[in-house]
């Protein structure tokens, strides 16, 4: 099962830096294998009460009436809140989402808060809140949901479709209408149509739950810790919601969250709420239950489309809808659908004629979580099964077409921000080759809906997939940071970096203790907090290596530059003949001549400050190439991934063990199972989930992972980031089409549905209706 | 006081800890789980309340050297238990790490590291009855332990090259 796990972990091939492209321990790494690092539910404050949420148990309904005499004067409660107590405080893009609300939305939408000493208290006090409901009609399908007299979730979202803004641009990318598709079409020697929906609406379920404290310090002042990795984002978020008030955000360490826990509005609006109540710091912690089925989901992805393909393999036409199932709110999906256009002109990057448009959408169940993948996952799902059938109508290999339409220097496309962007990329065509060559895809490859292996009873059969993703969302967004150089030997960077588990922050430590050249413990990372550091958009999207490192990078080189300044001056030498090391400024090509920093500082009462800025880029995408292997039992349809090597090119890696784990990080945060088995199961009757729990929610257990191999090369990119770019997020993204393609493979038949379940299989084998 | 209290005995960590239970202020509740009172009685958050339903292992932790799932188990039926937690495996003086915790952190066998003790826990216990474990013997071990972020290759490679190596 875990083949060659012995083989070390190469180190980069540019290893003549001190720490980058080495393995170095992580600065936390002794607190989180001994217990003492601290994630929220860790955290103490005097008074601290907690906070229950009473949960519809209806998909639409109207509150009738509520009566909450009783859990007020329960034992140990302090603060009981309804939608009749709740400010008009309101969430969402654009906001819609009020922080309690008459009108409940999806089984498990917030019906009336409790505040109390223990959790305990809070739980039996909500069994004693009395309410009665007038029953709605409900829709839970996007299209359906669309038309006209389908059941409208909010007045200002006519026919249930959400408006189209983005925080990115004033005029919203939300469309790509370029060229000429009907023109285009003509000149196709292939084209295909089709309707391919990825709606298994899974849960991204990382280990913590999201959770928040909050505590007003005076009136026009509230102060929020929370698990989420983008805390400036948090804090600007919230106060949005809360007009007139100052929100500082603090990240506590986060136990995972994959996206999914980088902005957790409602929550930090109802702790914020139930605080001004009682007082008191109130904790909002969800428990799994809740966390399952009442926090944020994977969105549904579903287009109707036509791809066409010239006789060399060139997709050079796509029109279509591509539709988003949003639930009952958006906390930005509008962005995830920005995104998600860029990533489908970076797949199909010679393309120069595109209509395709999108409709974000409202229906009755959990909310979507902008999660690992944000958008790109999801279009991917679908469009390259789409563009497969033009693939398969020309019976060409899938690899081959994807490796050369993928977006290459010289190409453009429109990015988020609704502007043209010429690309600025290596090519990836040796990525490409090499992950085919270590999966062995030529041997592999037998032809559409022909198995690479079919046992010699014909029972069982296995069949090879490939996806492929890239992300230009690795320059999103500003970033500010100081180096402070402290006299007797250390630097801080104050840079707003949380902790979510990409290692982020020992890479940015990595990348200034390389331009200082000093102990990598001689640098110290700032806690994660927006009064202290300046603005950082968050550990999001695998933006982290080139705008967090860039900018820690150039305010180290500033702080350098200063230091060396400084100590010309006093040495009377040349800047140039300087350099520094372990503290002490020392000549090049004299060693009698050096001074430890103290003495350049000359006192102990100042610090050298340098100031590294960062503006956001989107010329340059990152790549991810997946390749899989599945196994098909042809009598029960029970299928299983045998196999899976996803190979990309980081341009320089930071950490190799690091990255590595980032490729294999495809399994989780709702990625590659959601290919094969994963997804939450509805009673679409009830409008209820069923996977309310994690031995009812289906995933993989330690003793269930198949071989995998991580192809990194390391092309040497033109960054300020030792020629690094980021990877983590995407690795995810391309896996599931992949999946479904093998599976297609093996069992000798065209799959549609996600996952593939054995009735799946079974259905698209003709064997059950 | 009341006379009719239960006491129970569990000797935590190496320590000796007394519990009254019954639903008096400051007694353990008679469903007050062996996790809680870990956490919010003793301050010894190492062990995680993930699920809390006994499917994650979050909050793995040794009874009498078998590896349980601290969430399932109530406090008032732990009387004359010996319970080994994540901060238990350092050294009680020194607060050093133990051999097993020191191999994760210089293999970085984590990303989020939320999981990492209820890993790190059960794995201790197969060690502590199978020193030269099988890969399949240790993924086995290892079955109850969730992890999102995928750190299980990098556990695999760490705890073998530390069975390899003798647990040194």
């Amino acid at each position: 099962m875990y083949e060659k796990l012995k083989e070390k972990v190469c180190v980069s091939e540019h290893s003549q830096y001190r720490y980058i492209g080495k393995h170095e321990n992580r600065a936390d790494g002794e607190d989180l294998v001994s217990g003492r690092r601290q994630f929220l539910d860790d955290i103490s404050l005097p008074g601290l009460l907690s906070v229950r949420v009473l949960r519809s148990p209806y998909p639409n309904a109207n509150i009738t009436r509520i009566d909450v005499e009783k859990a007020r004067t329960a034992p140990g409660v302090v603060g009981v809140a309804t939608y009749k107590e709740a400010p008009d405080w309101f969430c969402g893009l654009p906001h819609h989402r009020r922080v309690l609300d008459s009108h409940v939305r999806f089984v498990g939408d917030s019906v009336a808060l409790v505040a109390a000493e223990t959790e305990e208290q809070a739980d039996e006090a909500l069994k004693l809140i009395e309410v009665e409901y007038e029953e709605l009609p409900f829709v839970l399908d996007c299209e359906e949901a669309l038309k006209d007299g389908a059941p409208q979730l909010y007045e200002q979202f006519k026919n249930n479709e959400i408006e189209k803004v983005t925080p990115f641009s004033e005029i919203p990318f939300n469309q790509i209408f370029v060229g000429d598709t009907e023109k285009a079409f003509k000149e196709s020697k292939y084209v295909a149509e089709g309707v391919y929906s990825y709606e298994g609406l899974a849960h991204p379920l990382p280990p913590e739950s999201p959770g928040v404290i909050a505590q007003w310090t005076n009136p026009q002042a509230v102060t929020v810790w929370y698990n989420g990795g983008a805390p400036h984002l948090q804090k600007f978020n919230t106060e949005s919601s809360i007009p007139g008030v100052a929100v500082r955000v603090i990240a506590s360490a986060s136990g995972g969250s994959y996206g999914s826990k980088q902005l957790i509005p409602h929550l930090v609006l109802q702790a914020c709420l139930m605080a001004k109540i009682t007082g008191r710091p109130c904790k909002l912690l969800m428990d799994r239950t809740d966390h399952l089925l009442s926090y944020e989901l994977r969105q549904g992805s579903r287009i109707r489309g036509k791809v066409g393909m010239t006789e060399e393999g060139i997709v050079n036409a796509v029109e279509g809808m591509w539709y988003t199932d949003s639930g009952m709110s958006s906390t930005y999906a509008q962005a995830m659908t920005a995104v998600g256009l860029g990533e489908c002109q970076a797949f199909l990057g010679k393309c120069k004629d595109w209509a395709l448009d999108t409709k974000l959408v409202a229906t009755n169940h959990s909310s979507q979580a902008p999660i690992r993948g944000f958008g790109g996952q999801e279009c991917k799902s679908v469009l390259v099964p789409l563009v497969c059938t033009a693939i398969r109508a020309a019976g060409k290999d899938p690899f081959e077409v994807f490796r050369d339409n993928f977006v290459k220097d010289g190409d453009r496309y429109i990015w988020r921000d609704n502007l043209w962007w010429d690309v600025r990329s290596i090519d990836y065509t040796k990525a490409c080759d090499e992950t085919a060559r270590v999966f062995g895809w030529k041997d592999k490859w037998k032809g559409w809906e022909t198995p690479s292996y079919v046992s010699p009873d014909g029972r069982y059969a296995i069949g090879v997939g490939v996806g492929v993703h890239g992300n230009a969302d690795i320059g999103e967004d500003p970033t500010e940071a100081m180096v402070k150089l402290h006299p007797f030997g250390s630097a801080t960077l104050e840079l707003c970096v949380a902790e979510t588990g990409g290692a982020q922050r020992h890479a940015v430590q990595k990348m200034v203790a390389e331009v200082l050249n000093v102990p990598i413990d001689g640098v110290q990372v700032v806690d994660p907090d927006t009064h202290g550091t300046g603005y950082d958009a968050g550990m999001i999207g695998s933006r982290g290596t080139i705008t967090m490192g860039t900018c820690s990078i150039r305010a180290a080189k500033d702080a350098k530059r200063q230091l060396l300044q400084r100590a010309s001056e006093m040495l009377n030498v040349d800047v140039d003949e300087l350099d520094t090391a372990d503290f002490f400024v020392f000549h090049k090509h004299n060693k009698k001549i050096y001074l430890p920093w103290i003495a350049v500082f000359g006192t102990p009462e100042m610090t050298i400050t340098g100031i590294g800025k960062y503006k956001q880029n989107f010329d340059k995408p990152n790549f991810a190439l997946y390749m899989a292997e599945v196994g098909v039992n042809l009598e029960t349809g029970e299928a299983k991934l045998l196999r899976a090597v996803e190979g990309t090119d980081v341009g320089q890696i930071i950490d190799p063990i690091n990255v590595r784990m980032q490729a294999e990080g495809s399994f989780g945060s709702a990625g590659a199972d959601t290919g094969l088995f994963e997804e939450m199961v509805m009673d679409k009757k009830l409008g209820r989930f069923l996977t309310g729990n994690m031995i009812d929610y289906k995933w993989r257990t330690f003793n269930n992972f198949p071989r995998f191999d991580a192809v990194i090369l390391e092309s040497l990119w033109e960054t300020e980031s030792f020629k690094a770019v980021g990877f983590g997020e995407i690795s995810p993204s391309p896996a599931p089409a992949a999946i479904l393609m093998a599976v297609g493979n093996a069992i000798g038949c065209e799959i549609k549905d996600y996952p593939c379940t054995p009735q799946a299989i079974l259905r698209a084998m003709g064997k059950i209706k | 006081m009341s006379e009719d209290l239960k006491r129970v005995n569990v000797t935590i960590n190496g320590k000796l800890r007394r519990f009254l239970i019954g639903d008096d202020d400051g007694c353990v509740s008679p469903s007050e789980t062996l996790l809680d009172t870990l956490r919010y009685r003793l301050g010894l958050t190492g062990s995680k309340k993930s699920c809390d339903h006994g499917a994650c292992g979050c909050c793995t932790v040794l009874m009498d050297g078998e590896p349980v799932d601290s969430c399932m188990l109530l406090t008032a039926e732990c009387d004359g238990r010996e319970i080994t937690t994540i901060e238990g495996l350092c050294d009680p003086v020194t607060g050093e790490l133990g051999p097993l915790q020191k191999a994760f952190v210089d293999n970085s066998a984590f990303q989020c590291g939320y999981c990492t003790p209820g890993i790190i826990m059960s794995t201790e216990a197969l060690l502590r009855r199978q020193p030269h474990p099988s890969e399949s013997e240790l993924t086995e071990a290892l079955s109850g332990n969730y992890c999102r972020c995928i750190s299980h290759y990098q556990v695999v490679r760490t705890v073998m090259e530390y069975v390899e190596k003798g647990g040194a």
